[in-house]
């Protein structure tokens, strides 16, 4: 291994500490940018200035590398590039690109360093640009941990302005008049006389010229696209049927598959009777996959009921066989050699937490959130067929050019031998970052031989086989002293996300866990005695990231025993978090939703409220959540939500999140959980792992804020205060404080 | 077998157990009505027979024989686009989709029976149909929305 290799794989951490120390892979590697791939596909007279835009005669293509699972991110990508460029949604063409190291994800890196988000010091400086150089020098591209805005942000408004000023350049080239005199507008360069030269007809001049770099972004107070509400480019398709995603896709000759592996995660493969299916209509193949079987057809049904009908016996999985095993498992990690990172170690917490301590009142209480499952409503399904040589696969995944290697490895070929068709994802909450649908798809092609096949997960497989959000548990102690939060003790044990997930993807983890109590030890609080220690339980179950991944879980601990804190200390649950909080832009968003929500005005009979406030993402988000106590049991009425995210880009698309972020973590925190028996998860559909459902969702009112200077993801943030506020609001409306989720174990909802 | 869907018979030759849903979409190629559970736990799948909402994934293909199936795609087009559909599009419901061709198709179906839904009407009719990206206050106004274009006829 060259040493440049071994270099960067010791500093590739996503998710962990990574420490300064970029200059160690070469400062020349790291800067030079990665080659324009769209340059190869290049025909004669056909430009493509940067890696996001590509003009020939007939067409203006944007490139939108992030995957869209439903956030509406193909849309935000085009209208960056759009607003430099001048240039229409309904005239240009969306691509999804190839995938290719040009298309590093900028952003990701804030959030892989243990530092707030707001801290600007020079070793949290350094630490982001060592972080953002490793993505930059391995081609990381992810779309994941609310970075796609963000990262998109200067980059494709940068190089929409490359491509307008190099077609500017390449007009007044063939005019003779200067550029200075020449303006752009809707898809073409207007000369001074307003005769139009659309950039279609440019593309041959603008292709043999060197693209004009030295370009400056437009104020936003100029902006004419972004900012505004906008028709999503796929809004048409999607509200009359007629938008594909990989599960439609219908290639010539194409066979149908499903699969069965060992839901005992990690188990190895069975014994198989397959006499049965053997016999059933239409099917063509039965075929091995690691870890199980596949069963090839000619429609999907048939494929699914033969599958199904095939016996198996499935060996043991690695964790332990019963629920109660991984809760003891996590209960049993708070130890001194099971310590992760202490996180926060403010003033002197055993002192103030100890028997002698003097004039405070002390309470202590433990919190337990399940493994649930992400589940978006299409379920997995890839589509592969091999080629002479490599494989051409169409599946929506958020980890492109990690899927070419794992696929590559399947089939003996080169990761660039894949080719790789990205579709549109119908939702995914991480469920799209794993790889088992699509190794299995190219493991059924491959004994298919050249033959299409599409591979459909029924949904009882697709729950068995889902990597869940992570089991955890917070023990937190308190100390109350003149009607506020005097000292505070928060530990949380859980196994760790990002070790789980990187193990699958063969790279290291090296360092603390920042997930293990995201949003617990970046919370803004100043309290005169503050510790937070995460715990690393060994890994149980295997599990993933889950929409807003740790916070999810930790936030609802630390949010929901501030709370209790308060309330013991007599103190109001806004004012005393005000008091408590010193980062201004923290407190912007507490201060909105209570003027929203008028916060402290009398409530009616059986009604409750609750807030939380919580930075994921670097977005600080508070919610408060309005609850009523009825016959028919607890209905939530409304919830309110201000986030802080720099610039919103799109208000309806920032909305749409915001509000499907907070039914979100609702719904999961109500009426989810994945338990085991005998090693499988108890939970196989949809009857028994909803979410929320029309009936229980409240109205939302959001508010986005826009006074921090950095632009930040929305897809995410608004989950973590959800369950916290909610818990919060049910004690405020019944006196009933409800540790563990999912809450219906404890409390009826209407 | 013969189905009429969206005003066109169709000869198929399959098990008589065959759901529905997968008639429409791996026999007609129909794919606006999604497979979501299997076990009309989701709403999906669903599709209108005679104007009722069903899901379809419960509906043997035998079994609706005789019937005038319809599907997203014969409730209207991009181009002439059912006033749910408008609805839909005006106040930008969907996130990822997947679960809104079977929304429409319940919501169109509540309309016809109720033209003005009240809060609680939408809460009975809708509570089927799953939607795991949470756009359930769109869905609400443009339910309302679409009432109050069809009033106006």
């Amino acid at each position: 291994m060259s040493k440049l290799k071994k270099i960067t794989r010791r500093s590739f951490m996503i998710g962990s500490g990574l420490v300064a120390g970029g200059v160690a892979f070469g400062a020349y590697k790291v800067a030079t940018p990665h080659a324009n791939p769209l340059l190869a596909e290049l025909r004669e007279g056909e430009a493509a200035f940067t890696p996001f835009i590509k003009i020939t005669a007939d067409a203006v293509t944007l490139i939108t590398p992030h995957t869209d699972v439903g956030q509406g991110v193909q849309t935000a990508q085009a209208l960056l590039i759009a607003e430099e460029l001048d240039i229409d949604l309904d005239k240009v063409t969306l691509s999804f690109g190839a995938p290719d190291p040009a298309y590093y994800n900028t952003a990701l890196a804030d959030e892989a360093v243990p530092f707030q988000s707001a801290d600007d010091s020079l070793a949290a400086r350094s630490a982001r640009g060592a972080a953002g150089a490793a993505f930059k020098l391995l081609g990381l591209m992810v779309t994941g941990g609310s970075s796609s805005v963000p990262d998109s942000y200067e980059k494709l408004r940068m190089a929409g302005a490359v491509a307008r000023e190099t077609l500017k350049k390449a007009a007044a080239d063939q005019t003779g008049q200067p550029v200075s005199a020449l303006q752009t507008k809707q898809g073409a360069v207007v000369l001074p006389d307003g005769t139009r030269i659309a950039y279609t007809d440019l593309a041959k001049a603008a292709a043999d010229i060197a693209p004009v770099t030295d370009v400056s972004l437009r104020d936003p107070s100029e902006w004419k696209r972004l900012g505004k509400p906008v028709l999503r480019n796929d809004i048409v398709a999607k509200s009359t049927g007629t938008q594909r995603y990989t599960i439609d896709l219908e290639l010539d000759g194409m066979l149908h598959a499903s699969v069965r592996t060992n839901p005992k995660r990690g188990g190895s493969a069975a014994q198989y009777d397959t006499a049965a299916a053997e016999q059933m209509r239409g099917i063509s193949a039965i075929v091995p996959v690691i870890n199980g079987i596949a069963v090839v057809a000619d429609n999907t049904w048939r494929a699914i009921r033969a599958v199904n009908a095939i016996g198996c016996e499935w060996p043991d999985a690695p964790y332990p066989a019963e629920m109660a095993d991984h809760w003891q498992a996590v209960s049993d990690s708070f130890t001194d050699d099971a310590l992760d990172k202490e996180w926060r170690n403010d003033g002197d917490v055993n002192a103030a937490l100890g028997k002698d301590a003097k004039g405070v009142q002390q309470i202590e209480a433990e919190y337990f959130a399940p493994y649930v499952a992400h589940q978006p409503l299409e379920p997995l399904c890839a589509v592969a067929r091999t080629l002479e040589t490599g494989i051409e696969i169409w599946i929506a995944h958020q980890m492109s050019r990690f899927l070419q290697q794992k696929v590559a490895a399947v089939v003996g070929c080169d990761a660039d031998e894949v080719i790789f068709h990205q579709q549109m994802a119908g939702g995914s909450f991480g469920h799209r970052l794993e790889f088992d649908v699509v190794t299995q798809a190219a493991e059924i092609a491959v004994a298919m031989k050249g033959k299409p096949v599409k591979l459909t997960y029924s949904r009882e497989e697709d729950f068995a086989q889902d990597y869940v959000r992570q089991i955890s548990i917070g023990r937190a102690k308190g100390a109350l002293k003149d009607g506020g939060v005097h000292a505070w003790q928060m530990d949380i044990a859980s196994p760790s996300v990002t070790a789980s997930q990187m193990t699958r993807l063969g790279q290291p983890a090296a360092g603390p866990d920042t997930q293990i109590a995201a949003g617990v030890w970046n919370m803004p609080y100043a309290v005169p005695h503050l510790s937070v220690r995460a715990y690393r339980t060994p890994e149980l179950a295997p599990i993933s990231s889950w929409r807003s991944v740790g916070a999810s879980s930790a936030a609802f601990f630390a949010e929901s025993f501030l709370d209790e804190m308060i309330h013991a200390a007599g103190a109001d649950p806004v004012a005393e978090r005000l008091r408590l909080i010193q980062s201004p832009l923290h407190r912007a968003v507490l201060e909105a939703v209570a003027e929203m929500s008028d916060w402290g005005a009398p409530l009616g009979q059986g009604q409750g409220r609750g807030v939380a406030i919580v930075e994921s993402f670097g977005v600080p988000t508070a919610e408060v959540v309005q609850v009523r106590d009825t016959s028919r049991g607890i209905v939530i009425e409304k919830v309110w939500v201000a986030a802080e995210v720099g610039q919103v880009l799109d208000p309806i698309n920032f909305e749409n999140n915001v509000m499907g972020g907070v039914a979100w973590g609702l719904g999961h925190a109500m009426n989810c959980e994945i338990t085991f028996t005998d090693g499988v998860a108890d939970q196989r559909n949809f009857d028994m792992h909803d979410g929320i459902r029309m009936a229980q969702c409240p109205q939302i009112e959001v508010r986005g804020l826009t006074n921090g200077d950095k632009v930040r993801g929305i897809g995410e943030p608004p989950v973590p205060p959800a369950a916290p506020a909610l818990a919060n609001a049910i004690f405020a409306a019944t006196g009933q404080r409800v540790r563990r989720m999912p809450f219906w174990n404890n409390v009826d909802f209407a | 077998m013969k189905l009429n869907v969206n005003g066109t018979d169709h000869q198929i030759d399959v098990e008589d157990d065959m759901p529905l849903l997968w008639v429409l979409r791996d026999v007609l190629d129909i794919k606006g009505v999604k497979y979501g559970c299997g076990i009309a736990a989701c709403g999906a799948c669903t599709v209108h027979l005679n104007g009722d909402a069903v899901r379809s994934c419960q509906i043997a293909a035998a079994d609706a024989v005789g019937f005038e199936i319809t599907t997203i795609e014969g409730m209207g087009t991009p181009d002439t686009m059912h006033a749910v559909q408008s609805a839909w599009v005006d106040l930008q419901v969907a996130q990822c989709w997947y679960c809104q061709s079977g929304q429409m198709m319940q919501a169109a179906a509540l309309l016809q029976s109720i033209p003005r839904p009240t809060d609680a009407d939408i809460d009975d009719a809708m509570n089927g149909n799953l939607c795991r990206c949470g756009t359930y206050p769109r869905i609400r106004a443009a339910v309302k929305q679409a009432a109050d274009t069809l009033a106006k006829g």
